[in-house]
C-alpha cells in the first residue's frame, strides 16, 4: 500500500557526526556505537515486510548496555519494567510495591492498561498498595510488615486472586526472604502469592525487570497449570505481550475470535491469574511484544511444548499479514475465514486511508520508544503514506535491532538508548512533521514547533491496534499534524508585514 | 572545657574490643574525664561492665517500639554507669535479617541531634568486628570520631583484620580527618606477640600504644558484670588499663594516617616471624607426618 521510499542516508550520517562532535573524544566513541544509519540489503522488490519477510535493511547497532550518568537517558528501571509493565497489568491480583513509599507512588494507576472490572473488589490494576517502609523496616527487615501487609490485603480485598510482591531497591540491599514469607502466607491464606526480585538496581534498564517478571510466571504460577481448569480446543491461543493500552487488546482479541480462534489468556492487558495459569494448555502463543515476553514464551515451548509466533496488529498491511500467518498455522478452514475478515474490514480500511491518506501523504516522522513499537508502528504510517526518518529503541537488544532490519527503509536513522541532547538535535536537522516518544519528549518537541503524538500511552487514546486501531490511529495522527495551531507558531509581526510596522 | 574527643574501637570479632574499651574508659573516668560509651554493635554487649547489668535497652529496639527514632527521647536509651559514665547501645536485628549498618546511622544521627555529646570530654564508639560496610564505617566518616583504636593480638586473623581497618581509616582519613591511634596488643601468648605488634605497627605507620597482658582477674570481674577498675581497683591488671588510659589521653591529636600493607606483604611478615608457614614448609610437613604413619604401620 505503501509508496517505496528512501530515507537520505548520507544527510543522516552527517548528522550522527555533527552530533557526536560535539562530545569528549572517549564519550563519542562509545556512542558512536548506537547510532547507525539503516543499510540497504539485497531483496526481492515486492516481497512482503515483516518478521517473515525478507531484510531490507541492517539496522544494528550495539544495544543494552549501561547507560551513562548525567546524559539524561530515558530509561526505566527493574522494577518499572516488572511492575509497571508486566505484572502490573494483571487485574485480578494485588501487587504490593514493596519497599519505601516513592516508587509505588509514582507508578500509581499504571500504564493505561483498561481493564473490565470493579476496581477494589475485584480488579485492583489503578490501586497503589505499598509496603511504605520506614528506617526499622530497613534496620529490622521488612518481612514482618510484608506478612502484615498481606494480612491486611486478604481482609481489605477478599476477591482477590493472589498477590504479587515487587521488590524495590532496599529489599535486595537488605537481602529480605520475600520468597520464604511468600510462600507461607500463600499457604496461609489458600492463594498465589508471587516474590519478584526486580530491585530498581538490577540490569541497564526496564528490560532485565521484564525477564525477571517473566522468570517469576514460570517459577510461580506455570507451576499450578496442570491443575488449572480449562477445557482444551483445537483453536486455543494465548496473546501474549499486549498489555491493553487503551484498549488495545480488546481490539486485537475480537479479530482473533472473528476468524475462529479462541483466547485462552492475554498477557497481561486485562489479565487474570487464571488466565496466566492455563496457558500452558493453549496451542499457540502469539507474541506482540516480544522484548517484553519471549522469555516466556521460549519457556513454553520447551517445557510444554506450545509454539510462538510473532505478530504486528499496527496498521492494514501487518494485520492483514499477520492474520495470514497465524490461520496458516491452523489449516484451511481458518485460513479461509482470515481472509473473510480482511475483506470485511477492507470498507473500513479504504474509507479510512480516503480520508486521511491526501493529509498525511509524503509527512515524516521520527519515533523513539520502549519494546515492539520503534519497528511495529512504522507500517501503520507508512499505510497513510507517511515515512519514517528515524527511529530507536530505550532498551532492546541486538535481536531487536535485527528484526527492525525487516522494517526500515535504507537511510534510517537508528538510535538507540538515544541521548536528550542527540533526540533533540536529531529532531532539529531532520524537523520531521511529527514526532512520536514519550511524555518527556513531548514538551520540548512542541516547543520547537513540530507535532507530537505520545507513543508509549498513545496520549491519552487508543486503541492503536487492529482495524479498530487504525481508525483512530488515524485520526490522531492526522489531529496532530494538520492542527491549525502550528500555522501560529511565528510570531504574526515576524515576517515584515503590517503587524511588524504596528509592532513599532 | 577541652574540645570533645571522639575516639573510636575496633579491632577483630572476639578480640576483647568491648572489655578493653571499658576498662579503659573506666580509667579515663578516675581521671575526672566526662564520657559518654556508644555500642556500634547489633549485639549490644559494650557497655555491660559500665552499668554492671545484662544489656540496656538500644537505639534502635526502642525506635522500632515506638515507631520511628522521631518518637524516642534521649532520655529512654541514655543510661548512666560507673562514676556517672553514659552509655547508649545503638542496637540492631538480629542475625540475618534487616541491615545493622544503616542502624549504626540512624542511632549515631539521633544522638548527635539530640544533644547527646553536650557535655561531655570524650565520646567512645565500640564497633563490631570489622568494616563490613558503609554503616559500620561510620564512626571514622567525617566529623566523627578522629582517632581510631585496633584492638588486636599476634594471631593472624587479628593482624589481617587490624590491616584491614587500617584501610578504612586511609580512605576517609583526607575527607573526614580521622586517624589511626594505635594498636592496643590483647595478649594472647602466642609467639613473638610484641615485637609481632610493634612490627605491624610500623609497618602501618602507627604505634603499639600498649601491650595489655594477660590476666584472669579481666574474666573474673567480667562473670560480675564489672570492669577490672571497680572489681579489683589495686590489681596489676587496673594499673595496666590506667596506663592505656593514660596514653590515650595523652594522644590526642597525635594520630597518624595508616599505610595499610598489601596481602602479600603482610603474608612475607607473617613467614618472618614465623606465624605463618609458607606452602612448601606445609607440604614437607604432611609429607613428613605421612611418612612417619606409614612408618608405624606395620609391614
Amino acid at each position: 500500500m505503501s509508496d517505496s521510499y528512501e530515507n537520505d542516508g548520507k544527510a543522516h550520517e552527517q548528522y550522527i557526526t555533527e552530533v557526536l562532535a560535539q562530545y569528549p573524544d572517549k564519550f563519542a566513541k562509545r556512542r558512536r556505537k548506537h547510532l547507525a544509519v539503516a543499510k540497504a540489503v539485497e531483496a526481492a522488490p515486492d516481497a512482503p515486510v515483516g518478521e517473515e519477510g525478507p531484510l531490507l535493511t541492517e539496522c544494528d547497532v550495539k544495544s543494552n548496555i549501561k547507560s551513562i550518568p548525567g546524559v539524561m537517558t530515558i530509561r526505566g528501571c527493574a522494577y518499572a519494567g516488572s511492575k509497571g509493565v508486566v505484572w502490573g497489568p494483571v487485574k485480578d491480583m494485588v501487587h504490593i510495591s514493596h519497599g519505601p513509599v516513592g516508587c509505588g507512588q509514582y507508578s500509581w494507576s499504571q500504564r493505561r492498561n483498561y481493564y473490565v472490572g470493579t476496581t477494589g473488589i475485584d480488579a485492583f490494576g489503578t490501586m497503589q498498595i505499598t509496603s511504605d517502609f520506614q528506617e526499622k523496616d530497613i534496620v529490622f527487615g521488612g518481612d514482618k510488615k510484608l506478612d502484615k501487609v498481606i494480612d491486611e490485603i486478604e481482609a481489605m480485598f477478599p476477591l482477590n486472586g493472589g498477590i504479587s510482591v515487587q521488590s524495590e531497591c532496599p529489599i535486595g540491599l537488605i537481602g529480605d526472604d520475600i520468597e520464604a514469607v511468600s510462600r507461607r502466607k500463600g499457604k496461609e491464606i489458600g492463594k498465589t502469592i508471587v516474590p519478584v526480585r526486580c530491585e530498581g538496581f538490577r540490569g541497564v534498564s526496564q528490560s532485565l525487570g521484564h525477564h525477571i517478571a517473566n522468570d517469576a510466571i514460570r517459577d510461580w504460577v506455570l507451576d499450578k497449570s496442570a491443575e488449572a481448569e480449562w477445557e482444551a480446543g483445537p483453536y486455543d491461543v494465548n496473546i501474549v505481550g499486549d498489555y491493553n493500552i487503551g484498549g488495545d487488546a480488546w481490539a486485537s482479541r475480537r479479530l482473533l475470535e472473528e476468524m475462529g480462534l479462541r483466547i485462552c489468556g492475554n498477557w497481561s492487558g486485562d489479565a487474570t491469574l487464571a488466565e496466566m495459569e492455563r496457558a500452558p494448555k493453549a496451542k499457540l502463543n502469539l507474541i506482540h511484544c516480544y522484548r517484553s515476553m519471549n522469555y516466556i514464551c521460549r519457556h513454553m515451548e520447551e517445557k510444554y511444548g506450545v509454539p510462538w509466533m510473532e505478530y504486528n496488529f499496527f496498521g492494514p498491511s501487518q494485520i492483514a499479514a499477520s492474520l495470514r500467518k497465524i490461520a496458516k498455522h491452523f489449516g484451511p478452514e481458518i485460513e479461509a475465514k482470515a481472509e473473510e475478515v480482511i475483506a470485511k474490514y477492507k470498507p473500513l480500511v479504504d474509507g479510512i486511508v480516503e480520508k486521511y491518506g491526501p493529509r498525511l501523504k509524503g509527512k515524516k516522522v521520527m519515533l523513539y520508544v520502549g519494546g515492539l513499537r520503534p519497528r511495529h508502528v512504522m507500517t501503520a504510517y507508512e499505510d497513510l503514506g507517511m515515512e519514517i526518518a528515524g527511529t530507536g529503541y530505550e532498551f532492546a537488544h541486538n535481536d531487536d535491532y535485527q528484526r527492525t532490519g525487516h522494517y526500515a527503509k535504507p537511510g534510517t536513522l537508528i538510535y538507540d538508548d538515544v541521548t536528550g541532547y542527540e533526540l533533540e538535535k536529531f529532531v532539529e536537522k531532520i524537523r520531521p512533521d511529527l514526532v512520536g516518544s514519550g511524555i518527556k519528549e513531548k514538551y520540548p518537541v512542541q516547543k520547537m514547533g513540530i507535532p507530537f503524538r505520545q507513543m508509549h500511552s498513545w496520549d491519552y487514546s487508543g486503541p492503536y491496534h487492529g482495524y479498530d486501531g487504525f481508525a483512530i490511529f488515524a485520526r490522531d495522527m492526522d489531529l496532530a499534524i494538520n492542527n491549525p495551531v502550528w500555522d501560529l507558531f511565528d510570531a504574526p509581526w515576524t515576517d515584515g508585514g503590517e503587524l511588524l510596522a504596528a509592532a513599532e | 572545657m577541652a574540645a570533645l574527643r571522639q575516639i573510636a574501637f575496633y579491632g577483630k570479632g572476639g578480640i576483647g574490643k568491648s572489655t578493653t574499651s571499658q576498662n579503659t574508659l573506666a580509667a579515663l573516668v578516675e581521671m575526672g574525664q566526662k564520657i559518654l560509651i556508644v555500642g556500634c554493635d547489633p549485639k549490644a554487649d559494650s557497655t555491660r561492665l559500665i552499668l554492671n547489668a545484662k544489656a540496656q535497652d538500644t537505639v534502635l529496639h526502642l525506635a522500632a517500639e515506638h515507631g520511628s527514632v522521631e518518637d524516642l527521647e534521649l532520655e529512654d536509651v541514655l543510661k548512666v554507669g560507673y562514676k556517672g559514665i553514659k552509655c547508649v547501645e545503638s542496637g540492631g536485628p538480629e542475625p540475618g535479617v534487616g541491615c545493622a549498618g544503616r542502624g549504626v546511622i540512624t542511632s549515631i544521627n539521633f544522638l548527635e541531634e539530640n544533644g547527646a555529646y553536650d557535655d561531655v570530654d570524650y565520646v567512645s564508639y565500640d564497633v563490631l568486628g570489622d568494616v563490613v560496610c558503609g554503616g559500620f564505617a561510620m564512626p571514622i566518616r567525617e566529623n566523627k570520631a578522629q582517632e581510631i583504636y585496633i584492638v588486636m593480638s599476634g594471631e593472624m586473623m587479628a593482624l589481617y583484620a587490624a590491616n584491614n581497618i587500617s584501610r578504612g581509616i586511609l580512605k576517609y582519613a583526607n575527607t573526614g580527618g580521622v586517624r589511626l591511634g594505635g594498636l592496643i596488643c590483647n595478649e594472647r601468648q602466642t609467639d613473638r606477640e610484641l615485637d609481632l605488634a610493634e612490627a605491624l605497627a610500623k609497618r602501618i605507620n602507627t604505634k603499639l600504644i600498649h601491650f595489655v597482658p594477660r590476666d584472669n582477674i579481666v574474666q573474673h570481674a567480667e562473670l560480675r558484670k564489672q570492669t577490672v577498675i571497680q572489681y579489683a581497683p589495686d590489681s596489676k591488671q587496673a594499673e595496666e588499663y590506667r596506663q592505656l588510659a593514660t596514653k590515650i589521653h595523652e594522644n590526642g591529636g597525635k594520630g597518624t594516617i595508616p599505610t595499610p600493607i598489601s596481602m602479600e606483604e603482610l603474608e612475607d611478615m607473617l613467614l618472618a616471624f614465623g606465624i605463618m608457614k609458607t606452602d612448601e614448609q606445609m607440604i614437607a610437613e604432611l609429607a613428613a607426618k605421612e611418612a612417619a604413619r606409614q612408618a608405624a604401620v606395620p609391614a
